[in-house]
């Protein structure tokens, strides 16, 4: 890819010029449909039937998977690792939650037409000025895309604005989502506290509990997830990817040819951070809950570990990773769970240490090694 | 500058009258004008009332003993650092203590450091691509496409610095003279008025250092060219003028036979030094 | 108002008391058949005459009717299934210890079955706690009499005010003196005298306030004014009190973080390695307090001030323990240190919950560091935050000293400038690494021990600081010890200050987003470190 020019191309249909990007998609949509047939086409006793659980599970999987895909964007082409990423996720869910709580209605446990049962059980009197608008699918979504880029674009302008860089960024990135974190745990917030938003029925008319919703939103997330693989692809592979990388690199050296940095780091962090918004969004219709404990640092330093366990810099890797070391928990806490959090910290200090270019930088060495190896055999011959 | 100031320097036009984005103005001679510049850090004074001017079109020569001020001077021009008393105007229309270090960068100041710093896992073409004089914004660079001009404009400063065989390459790999090449080169895609280059030749090999030498003086006239160089050989081979820098101010100017016979530059630098300076 | 009543009789005997207990003659346990008379006259169910009975007891020469009206109060003077009075030592389990009410013998444990409580209704237990009290101001004991006189404060009648005045001009103790002239001016304030309300002019106690309230509600204008000049006058300096004890908790914070801070000042500011483990070290400092006290068990104390070397020893070897087996290996990476390193948190963190509990633990208090220096009525400081405190600054100093003062202060200023030329200079380099994180993880453990102290320890205890922790750095700017002093303190008096207007999870918020405000606003801190170096 580094030998070659830049190409001519349009740059949102560049990807699909890529190897890696064909490969990715063909993965994508083929393990889309193969759930989608085993899950439909083969009766409930099959040994290779997927069941409703599972689909869901891969679902939520796929929301990860676009979330790492957004943190790596930032981390990997920009080297700004953000801790705070789980606070534009957890925004768009619960953007979509509010939502979700709207569309209850008057089938709450209090029945009031307007008011979601926490508000009733804490004597409010009306909906506060920003749960307005939020009964309309339109507007919801919107601000799934809007509230956490909002949030990134105001953060990220006084941040970058003040070169504030490195590992700075990081601490003050996870000193913001901390204290989101406290912030949503307020009752008084109007976000239900402590409980979060959940019991959602139904999604555009959709019952949330019944198995063809879980399907369609499996599938839609896993479209999702190829669309923002595709924007991040197309991003760097154009010129501002470049740029993105040289900043990454020596950042007072694109000053000085010229670049704003600040402008273009604000511009990415940006993007990353409605990806994840949009992650958020599609996650919380699938677990049925949203709350504060998505705004933990914990979680927002799990995902960079997903990206560094798949491979900074390749998108695909961040995939991989997302998938891995989420099945990986689904397996351990059900199995050993006081065994999870040993091996969640010592995957931290082995890839760290010993992976530092994860399972991607393993797979192109591999492919590296048996093209050098093909191309050894093919001297012998001549 | 504020608007109050602007008004009590009445030989300029004002701030806000000259259009930013305007041309260089140099129909008065000098691109680049210091005047009593002093930075002081914690109260020790890397420049002390620098005066400093530089002609369109001119290659100049600027040493001086370590600590002199050298490296400082460039980041005062560049807008890297800035100056507790003084002021520093390009051409005649820009003052550039307003402007931050993309805008000096656009308007046609390029630099080199004194370590080379390329973006290395970037190809050489890339590098080049990158440092092209073109819109910088962010979507204009977003939606670039490579066209036939551009690329004939990158070969072109490939075939000058020497690198067209490796032009595919990560400059990474690259050995530290091609480094310092490819960012003379990458200065070059800036089209710059005032090129600034910190100590070239360091590291480098005698061929590397003529090929340098060959370089910049050939990009004199066309565009000016201040150069900060250690190696005195290297300095008498390519200065038409010189000045010396020494605790932060300029001790003597002229050409190279005139500033080494002054016996002020004898004594503080080159007495210190005679055997390289001969 | 039966209390008043039963004031009449007290007042008459007072003087008998007096009597009897200054002359102290021993006790007369060849009287028992009298006592007994006594006590079986309270053991009737008619409610006033137990008071008369009281009021009997009270009359009597007996120098054990204090006890047994303290018994009696606490529902611990019981009769036995035969009849005889006994005073139950211990009322916790089933079988209880009890003593002979009148010869104070111990008799063994007894089944609650076997026992009979004397009854007693609220009424009577107001009359008992005057009564105790008055005795008590007659008592040699001076904690005794202290109690006793601030008990009556806004209890004092017009039958109680000679005696007391009396008492006033014979108490040796000024605390006492004053207690009882306040007690008296509460009483003539509430009646609407002058003489009362001047009294009371800037008294703290919450009784004063309400006699003084009362009498500013009364008829007399002139009384009522004075009442009400005096009442702002108290409020006046209620303000600069609650101000005292704000800036007194907020200072408490303030060290806690300093103390938490500090050791990241050292790894962090000064090395420039992001150690995420910092708050378990921390952790392992408050554990070691807990497994030191597990192992001196009845020596709170002593265990506290050996787990202050035990504590440092353990997070330095830790510390050291995670420098040389990962953080060594990602020299130059600042952001893989930091998830490395975060990993090692998590291990840590299971591992005490594995090994140990998932459940806090209790640290016990020694008693030297509990309870509270009283300074006035409104205000009283915590001894152990104290404590905490001055140890905060006996650390920070320490390290001071270590930094500027020793050899390896120099050395590692030496090579955190630059390390090519210290090694180059002979300095070692590596050890000077070892040396320095295993100080900046020891202090963190001093940071547990003290922690300990103050709140629960837990697996999660580190957890809690950390960001915190960091954040104090970043504010006070990285490589500045003095900086971190400063801010760590700031912040604890500002989120204290914050508290009451804004209550507590809020003024954290508050704290955490003008931070990370500030710190946009000046990158590198309060106190920047500046000139070329910090360029680089």
């Amino acid at each position: 890819m580094m030998s070659q020019l830049p190409s001519s191309q349009f740059w949102l249909t560049r990807p699909f010029g890529e190897r890696a990007t064909q490969v990715f998609l063909g993965v994508l949509f083929t393990a889309l449909l193969v759930v989608t047939v085993l899950h439909v086409a083969l009766p409930q006793g099959s040994p290779l039937h997927v069941n409703a659980y599972t689909v869901n599970l891969f679902g939520k999987y796929l929301s990860y998977a676009l979330l790492a895909v957004a943190v790596d964007l930032v981390w990997g082409y920009l080297g700004i690792l953000s801790l705070g990423h789980g606070a534009f996720f957890a925004i768009g869910g619960y953007a979509m939650g509010m939502y979700l709580m709207r569309q209850i209605g008057d089938r709450g446990t209090y029945g009031h037409p307007v008011l979601p049962d926490f508000m009733v059980f804490l004597n409010w009197e009306s909906l506060p000025w920003y749960w307005q608008g939020f009964d309309m699918a339109w507007f919801a979504f919107a601000m799934v895309l809007l509230a956490p880029g909002m949030l990134a674009l105001v953060f990220g302008f006084l941040a970058f604005r003040s070169r504030v860089t490195g590992v700075y960024l990081s601490i003050i990135t996870q000193a913001l989502t901390f204290a989101l974190m406290l912030a949503f745990f307020r009752n008084e917030m109007g976000f239900g506290g402590n409980n979060g938003l959940t019991d959602f029925r139904e999604l555009l008319g959709f019952n949330l509990r019944s198995n063809d919703t879980r399907l369609g939103l499996f599938l839609a997330t896993g479209v999702a997830l190829a669309l923002g693989y595709i924007l991040c692809r197309a991003i760097v592979t154009s010129k501002l990817g470049r740029v993105c990388v040289a900043t990454r690199d020596a950042e007072a050296r694109t000053r000085f040819i010229g670049y704003r940095v600040e402008r273009f780091q604000l511009f990415v962090f940006v993007v990353s951070a409605m990806l994840a918004g949009l992650a958020g969004a599609l996650y919380v219709p699938q677990v049925g809950i949203i709350n504060p404990s998505e705004f933990s640092p914990l979680f927002s330093i799990e995902i960079v570990l997903w990206v560094a366990l798949g491979g900074r810099a390749t998108l695909y890797g961040a995939v991989i990773g997302a998938i891995l070391v989420n099945y990986a928990k689904t397996i351990f806490t059900g199995v050993m769970p006081d065994a999870w959090l040993f091996a969640l910290g010592a995957m931290f200090v082995l890839v760290t240490v010993l992976l530092p270019k994860g399972v991607a930088g393993l797979l192109r060495k591999r492919r590296r090694a048996v093209e050098s190896d093909n191309a050894g055999t093919k001297e012998a011959i001549a | 500058m504020s608007l109050l100031q602007s008004f009590k320097t009445r030989d300029r036009v004002f701030d806000f009258i000259a259009p930013a984005a305007s041309p260089v103005d140099v129909r008065h001679g000098p691109i680049l004008y210091m005047e009593d510049v002093t930075v002081s850090f914690d109260g020790f004074k890397a420049i002390n009332k620098l005066n400093l001017t530089i002609d369109d079109g001119e290659l100049r020569c600027i040493i001086g003993p370590n600590g002199a001020g050298k490296t400082t001077m460039m980041d005062i021009i560049t807008g890297k650092t800035r100056p507790t008393e003084g002021s520093v105007w390009f051409g005649s229309r820009h003052n550039l203590l307003n402007m931050n270090e993309p805008e000096i960068a656009s308007l046609g100041i390029g630099r080199k450091f004194q370590k080379p710093t390329v973006f290395e896992v970037l190809s050489v073409f890339e590098n080049l691509e990158l440092a092209m004089a073109a819109d910088k914004r962010i979507f204009p660079t977003l939606t670039a496409r490579m066209t036939g001009e551009i690329k004939d404009r990158i070969d072109e400063v490939l075939e000058t610095i020497g690198l067209t065989q490796l032009r595919f390459q990560p400059a990474g790999i690259l050995s530290h003279g091609q480094k310092q090449w490819l960012e003379i080169g990458m200065l070059l895609m800036q089209r710059p008025r005032l090129l600034l280059v910190d100590e070239p030749v360091a590291g480098m090999t005698e061929q590397e250092m003529e090929r340098t030498a060959e370089l910049l003086t050939g990009l004199a006239g066309k565009q000016s060219v201040v150069v900060v160089e250690h190696d005195m050989g290297f300095v008498r081979s390519i200065a038409r003028k010189v000045t010396v820098l020494h605790q932060g101010s300029v001790l003597a100017e002229g050409s190279m036979d005139q500033v080494s016979s002054d016996p002020n530059v004898v004594e503080v630098y080159l007495g210190a030094d005679d055997e390289e300076a001969a | 108002m039966r209390r008043f009543l039963s004031w009449g009789f007290l007042c008459a005997v007072l003087l008998g008391i007096t009597l009897n207990v200054q002359a102290q003659t021993g006790p007369d346990t060849s009287d028992n058949d009298a006592a007994l008379e006594l006590l079986e006259a309270l053991d009737v169910d008619s409610y006033r005459d137990k008071g008369e009975a009281i009021t009997a007891i009270l009359q009597s020469d007996d120098e054990r009717a204090r006890d047994w009206l303290q018994a009696l109060l606490d529902g611990r003077l019981q009769r036995a299934d035969d009849g005889q009075f006994v005073v139950v030592l211990d009322n916790s389990g089933r079988e209880w210890p009890v003593a002979d009410a009148l010869t104070n013998e111990p008799l063994g444990e007894m089944s609650r079955r076997d026992l009979d409580r004397v009854g007693i209704n609220n009424a009577l237990r107001n009359q008992l706690r005057s009564a105790i009290a008055v005795v008590d101001l007659y008592s040699p004991n001076l904690d005794r009499r202290r109690i006793s006189a601030e008990r009556l404060l806004g209890e004092v009648d017009g039958e109680l005010l000679e005696p007391i005045n009396a008492l006033i001009l014979e108490e040796k103790d000024s605390q006492v003196r004053y207690r009882l002239s306040q007690a008296v001016a509460i009483y003539r304030a509430e009646q609407g005298e002058m003489a009362g309300i001047e009294a009371l002019t800037g008294s703290l106690h919450p009784r004063a306030r309400v006699a003084l309230s009362r009498a500013a509600n009364g008829d007399d204008t002139v009384a009522a004014d004075a009442a009400r000049a005096a009442l702002a006058s108290v409020e006046q300096n209620l303000k600069i009190n609650r101000g005292v004890e704000t800036l007194y908790f907020g200072l408490s914070l303030g060290s806690v973080l300093v103390l938490a801070a500090i050791g990241l000042a050292i790894t962090f500011g000064v090395m420039g390695v992001i150690n995420m483990a910092h708050g378990e070290l921390m952790m392992l400092g408050a554990y070691t307090t807990w497994m030191m006290q597990q192992l001196l068990p009845g020596q709170p104390g002593l265990a506290l001030i050996l787990s202050i070397p035990a504590g440092f020893l353990v997070a330095a070897l830790v510390g050291v323990a995670i420098e040389r087996s990962v953080i060594q290996f990602l020299k130059g990476r600042p952001l893989e240190t930091l998830l490395a390193t975060f990993g090692i948190s998590l291990i840590l963190q299971q591992l005490v919950r594995t090994v140990i509990s998932p459940l806090n633990r209790t640290v016990i208090t020694p008693e030297w560091m509990s309870g509270s220096l009283i300074i006035n009525d409104a205000l009283s400081l915590t001894i152990n935050r104290m404590v905490v405190l001055g140890f905060a600054l006996v650390v920070f100093a320490g390290l001071m000293l270590i930094m500027r003062r020793t050899r390896l202060g120099l050395e590692v200023r030496a090579v955190t400038q630059n390390r090519a030329m210290a090694r180059s200079m002979g300095i070692r380099a590596t050890r000077v690494d070892i040396l320095t994180f295993a100080l900046g993880s020891g202090v963190a453990g001093l940071a547990g021990v003290a922690l300990s102290q103050l709140t629960n320890v837990g697996p999660n205890l580190g957890q809690n600081y950390i960001i915190d922790s960091f954040m104090v750095v970043v504010f006070g700017g990285v490589g500045n010890l003095w900086g971190t002093l400063v801010a760590g303190l700031s912040l604890g008096v500002i989120n204290q200050v914050l508290e009451p207007w804004a209550g507590a999870v809020l003024a954290k918020i508050i704290v955490l987003v003008f931070i990370i405000l500030f710190i946009q606003k000046r990158p590198r801190g309060l106190f920047p470190q500046k000139g070329r170096a910090a360029e680089g």
